[in-house]
């Protein structure tokens, strides 16, 4: 993985990552009526982030959050040459009238988006689901989707990987442009 | 971030590695928390249709397949020998052609016969799942029991599992060994000599013939059924004699100084093998095993699905 061109580097993410909280509250207020969910695995960090960074900058004590495995409701399942191992579904509340914004490391075919709005169906019915992507992919989409809140978008060819590192994972917050997806 | 089977069918525990049995036990748990959400269903095998063919009783197994199958979003259909052309004489191999001819995917099998599974494998396309062959093997069982220890206890690797009861007449028994030793639990099983087969120890399991001595050894007693169907002549004087020598009591249990898991696969026959008190016990997992099992089938199938 020695050719990977950083695309946001760690302060832009910063930046970033406050951006997309502001844009938030613009639209949620206190947070009252509204829940953060993580898709697995990718959106899970992502939520942890933004999570954090709003309760530092809104003061207000409690977000619900938590993280949504679509494992079992992909439409790829027998389509491709290996399957997902599963994660875990984490979601200590209800979603019945809430709003609820769905949130991803990168919106690509925009397939697992369609997969969690499913799976998220089978939690109840929300108010209104929101869709918050870090980067969006956006001439690589096979599905009408498209990103309430966008942190960076990349115009990059069907065969190119994004990948999203994270300080408490990776070491350092940055994103990083591969030419081709590596094994 | 993947998970594969190294087999399409699941046939055995022994053909299974300690690998794919650490899959199953995590798709499982994922399996275990959407059974008991409001919608208790996901559409993975919504393409999928499945045979449910049943050529001997069951109850708790049937339902627990079926179960799964329409958890999964699975077409299902149900096949029992008594109400089929079996009856008419027609062959194994003719009735399950016929099935599939009907474009099944999965074909779910309870035979009499030890080895029905391998056989259909071997004839066959579809993905064959033993629901029991004769005193072969139960795989799926093995499976939720070993799940639901794992629950109680965590890592199984050096627990202390007994297996009491009949152990020759035990399709159980046998999945189970393979299952626990490959999770490297220490296992033995205790019952009457003429209910325990000769050959055992060659498969590293410790035989013994005192229920205080083992149970005062094990961490879990896996307590079996007497098969009195498939014995064919006497291999104990009376029931009230077994129970009297090999049953599990309460006082037995309290005499214990520790805590015992007690398991049972059902269906129980209370009073003989175990006494009521114990079954409905805080020791007894009996219907924790029930509600795993559901989990725990609905792993192979999704993961046997997957392997197309």
């Amino acid at each position: 993985m020695s050719n990977g061109r950083v695309i946001l580097t760690t302060e832009r993410f910063a930046l970033t990552i406050d951006r997309l909280c502001h844009q938030l509250i613009e639209n949620h207020d206190n947070f009252q009526n509204t829940c953060l969910i993580g898709i697995q695995q990718g959106g899970v960090p992502l939520v942890r982030r933004i999570h954090q960074r709003l309760l530092e900058i809104t003061g207000v004590t409690l977000i619900e959050h938590g993280k949504l495995d679509i494992t079992f409701y992909r439409d790829d399942f027998r389509r491709r040459d290996k399957p997902i191992r599963a994660s875990v579904t984490q979601m200590d509340f209800l979603v019945e009238g809430k709003n609820v914004v769905l949130m991803d490391d990168v919106l690509y075919t925009g397939r697992s988006v369609q997969a969690a709005m499913s799976a998220l169906g089978d939690f109840g019915r929300p108010q209104k689901v929101e869709l918050l992507a870090l980067i969006d992919r956006r001439f690589n989409r096979d599905l009408p989707i498209k990103a309430d809140y966008v942190g960076l978008r990349v115009d990059s060819l069907d065969e190119a990987y994004v990948r999203v590192e994270w300080k408490e994972v990776e070491g350092e917050d940055q994103v990083l442009l591969f030419p081709h997806k590596e094994e | 971030m993947q998970a594969q089977l190294s087999t399409k069918h699941l046939l055995g525990i022994k053909y299974l590695t300690e690998d794919d049995i650490q899959i199953i036990f995590e798709t499982a748990d994922e399996f275990k928390e959407v059974i008991n959400r409001p919608i208790k269903k996901v559409p993975s095998l919504r393409d999928i249709t499945v045979a449910n063919m049943f050529f001997e009783n069951s109850t708790r197994t049937r339902i627990s397949f079926e179960l799964a199958e329409k958890r999964l979003s699975a077409d299902t259909v149900n096949f029992s020998a008594s109400a089929s052309s079996v009856s008419k004489g027609e062959t194994l191999l003719d009735t399950v052609n016929n099935v599939l001819s009907m474009k099944v995917d999965m074909i779910v099998m309870r035979h009499p016969a030890p080895g029905a599974p391998q056989f259909l494998a071997r004839n066959i396309k579809a993905n064959i799942i033993n629901a029991g062959d004769g005193t072969h093997e139960h795989p799926t069982q093995a499976l939720l029991d070993a799940f639901s220890i794992r629950e109680q206890l965590g890592d199984l690797a050096g627990k202390k599992i007994a297996i009491f009861g009949d152990i020759t007449h035990s399709r159980v028994a046998l999945s189970n060994i393979f299952c626990l030793q490959k999770l490297g639990a220490e296992v033995k099983v205790c019952g009457p000599p003429t209910l325990i087969p000769k050959h055992l120890p060659q498969l590293g399991v410790g035989v013994e013939h005192d229920v205080r001595k083992t149970l005062e050894w094990c961490d879990v007693a896996n307590v079996l059924r007497i098969q009195l169907e498939r014995q064919d002549i006497k291999y104990f004087p009376s029931l009230r004699e077994y129970s009297q020598y090999f049953g599990i009591n309460k006082e037995l249990l309290d005499s214990l100084d520790k805590k015992i898991i007690i398991m049972h696969p059902g269906p129980i026959n209370r009073g003989v093998e175990i006494t009521s008190d114990v079954a409905d016990s805080e020791h007894s997992i009996i219907l924790q095993q029930v509600e795993n099992g559901v989990a725990v089938r609905m792993a192979v199938l999704y993961l046997l699905a997957a392997r197309g």
